[in-house]
């Protein structure tokens, strides 16, 4: 490698580059065939078909749905705080694709001789081989997930319109309550690794998933994360019965696409970090003989998880405000300090 | 009682449903099987080239909705016919009794149940229409 750029060779940034291209344009495209297959499973679920129209089995639904939403009228309401009402979908966006940036999505792999971890956020010494990732990876995941809630804070806040307020309120209390149960839930599966960074997570889950060392963890932070991102049964910032569509009543157009768009990206990020958390990310058999298996593992272990939020969607109704509330605070809560405190106990007596 | 059993219960009944048939009809490109006592349209019955109505009025009298306007007229054979035959199907509720009350089987229902239309004129089913449909 003869050109170097700041102390790193030429490889680095075209690898680098490369690998946010291909993440990005994966979390889109999934993004977009989330909502079809949402659609699809659902449907199913309830002995339908779902969308059948647009393309083979509805195949161009996605593509469909988003030239229409793109040549929609933009409405913006005249009592509205006009800036915070644009910048809030994008608030509401960007911290949704960003945290994929520390996560590992597959081993390291060879190209033209020069080694490539497979996380965005990364970089291999080549002399000795070892990989560098953010050490604090998971905090900053956590940090970014809880960014994504101002968006919907500020939407509901800018739009004044009664219901947007209640969705946004909502939206702020669910988060710090179920905040709270998630980052404890995960909590227990540093004290196992003795690492906040998810590279060195994932290589520690060689041998045996963290969910089953941490079932009761690997459920708590699932469930605190649906809630999290406002998927059903939690989506009350949005319930479509009481609140006509939450936050997002007074958007249109692009601006509601994009926070459609933060929806099912918050969810393939959840499922993502779920995956490589408990699931041992782009870990299973093989994978040390062939490094490319790492990466089909871990969007099959996403895909996976992405199915069983559909799957809870098509079943559980929405919870009561103060189900919610109680269920947060009165049996997640509870459970995941009781978590931490027996694995603090097992560890001690192990070790 | 645990919260958690009837989660799993609802979720295992749902992943079920999902390896079912859909019984959903692609409408506009799959007919549906209409039963063939199916009360749709109304159709004037034919015999001799001409309706079988002989304008007794008891369909008027014993629809519920008061949708069929009928005025009598006599031919040239002297005989009584109906000259309006009208039938207003935005009132009509397919009740069939109009059927059951014709003492000459004049009146039958069809099947079509497609009777959408632009103009609230085109609601009403003058004797032409009716006859139209055999």
């Amino acid at each position: 490698m003869g050109i170097e750029i700041l102390g790193l060779p030429m490889m680095y940034y075209i690898a680098m580059v490369a690998k946010v291209l291909v993440a990005f344009v994966f979390v889109l495209l999934t993004v977009a065939y989330a909502t079809y297959a949402e659609r699809k499973i659902i449907g199913h679920m309830q002995v339908r078909l779902g969308p059948m129209r647009v393309g083979w089995h509805g195949l161009l639904q996605p593509i469909a749905d988003g030239v229409k939403l793109f040549f929609k009228e933009e409405i913006i309401p005249t009592s509205s705080s006009t800036f915070a009402f644009l910048v809030a979908p994008l608030i509401a966006l960007i911290p949704a694709f960003i945290t994929f940036a520390v996560i590992p999505f597959g081993g390291v792999i060879e190209v033209a001789g020069y080694p490539i971890p497979l996380q965005i956020a990364s970089y291999i010494d080549t002399a000795t081989g070892r990989v560098y990732d953010l050490n604090v990876g998971a905090l900053y995941i956590l940090a970014m997930s809880s960014l994504g809630v101002y968006g919907i804070v500020l939407a509901g806040w800018a739009s004044n319109s009664k219901y947007s307020l209640m969705g946004g309120l909502r939206a702020s209390a669910q988060m710090i309550s179920y905040e709270l149960s998630a980052g404890l839930a995960i909590v227990s599966v540093f004290m196992l690794s003795g690492t906040l960074s998810l590279n060195q997570i994932v290589n520690q889950q060689a041998g045996l998933w963290y969910v089953f060392k941490q079932p009761l963890a690997f459920f708590l932070f699932f469930i605190c994360s649906l809630a999290e991102i406002n998927r059903t049964p939690f989506d009350l910032p949005e319930a479509e019965t009481e609140l006509v569509s939450g936050f997002c009543t007074e958007y249109s157009s692009m601006k509601y696409a994009m926070f459609f768009m933060a929806e099912y990206a918050n969810m393939v990020t959840v499922c993502a970090l779920t995956a490589t958390l408990f699931l041992g990310g782009w870990q299973g058999p093989l994978v040390g003989a062939f490094p490319l298996l790492g990466p089909v593992y871990f969007i099959a272990k996403v895909y996976a998880l992405i199915f069983v939020c559909m799957w809870i969607r098509a079943t559980l109704p929405r919870y009561r405000y103060d189900q919610l509330m109680h269920l947060g605070w009165k049996v997640l809560l509870p459970l995941s300090l009781v978590n931490i405190v027996i694995t603090g106990v097992i560890g001690y007596f192990v070790k | 009682m645990n919260p958690i059993t009837p989660i799993i219960n609802g979720l295992k009944i749902t992943l079920s449903h999902m390896f079912k048939k859909p019984i959903t009809l692609q409408y506009p490109d799959e007919r549906p099987k209409v039963a063939s006592r199916f009360r749709g349209l109304h159709a004037l019955n034919v015999s001799h080239n001409k309706a079988k109505c002989v304008a007794c009025y008891l369909c008027p009298t014993v629809c519920p909705a008061k949708c069929i306007t009928v005025e009598a007229a006599e031919d040239a054979n002297h005989d009584k016919y109906a000259a309006k035959y009208e039938i207003d199907m935005l009132r009509c509720i397919f009740c069939g009794y109009c059927v059951e009350a014709c003492p000459v089987d004049a009146v039958r229902m069809t099947t079509t149940f497609e009777l959408a239309n632009y103009r609230r004129e085109d609601f009403v089913f003058g004797k032409e229409r009716l006859l139209e449909k055999k």
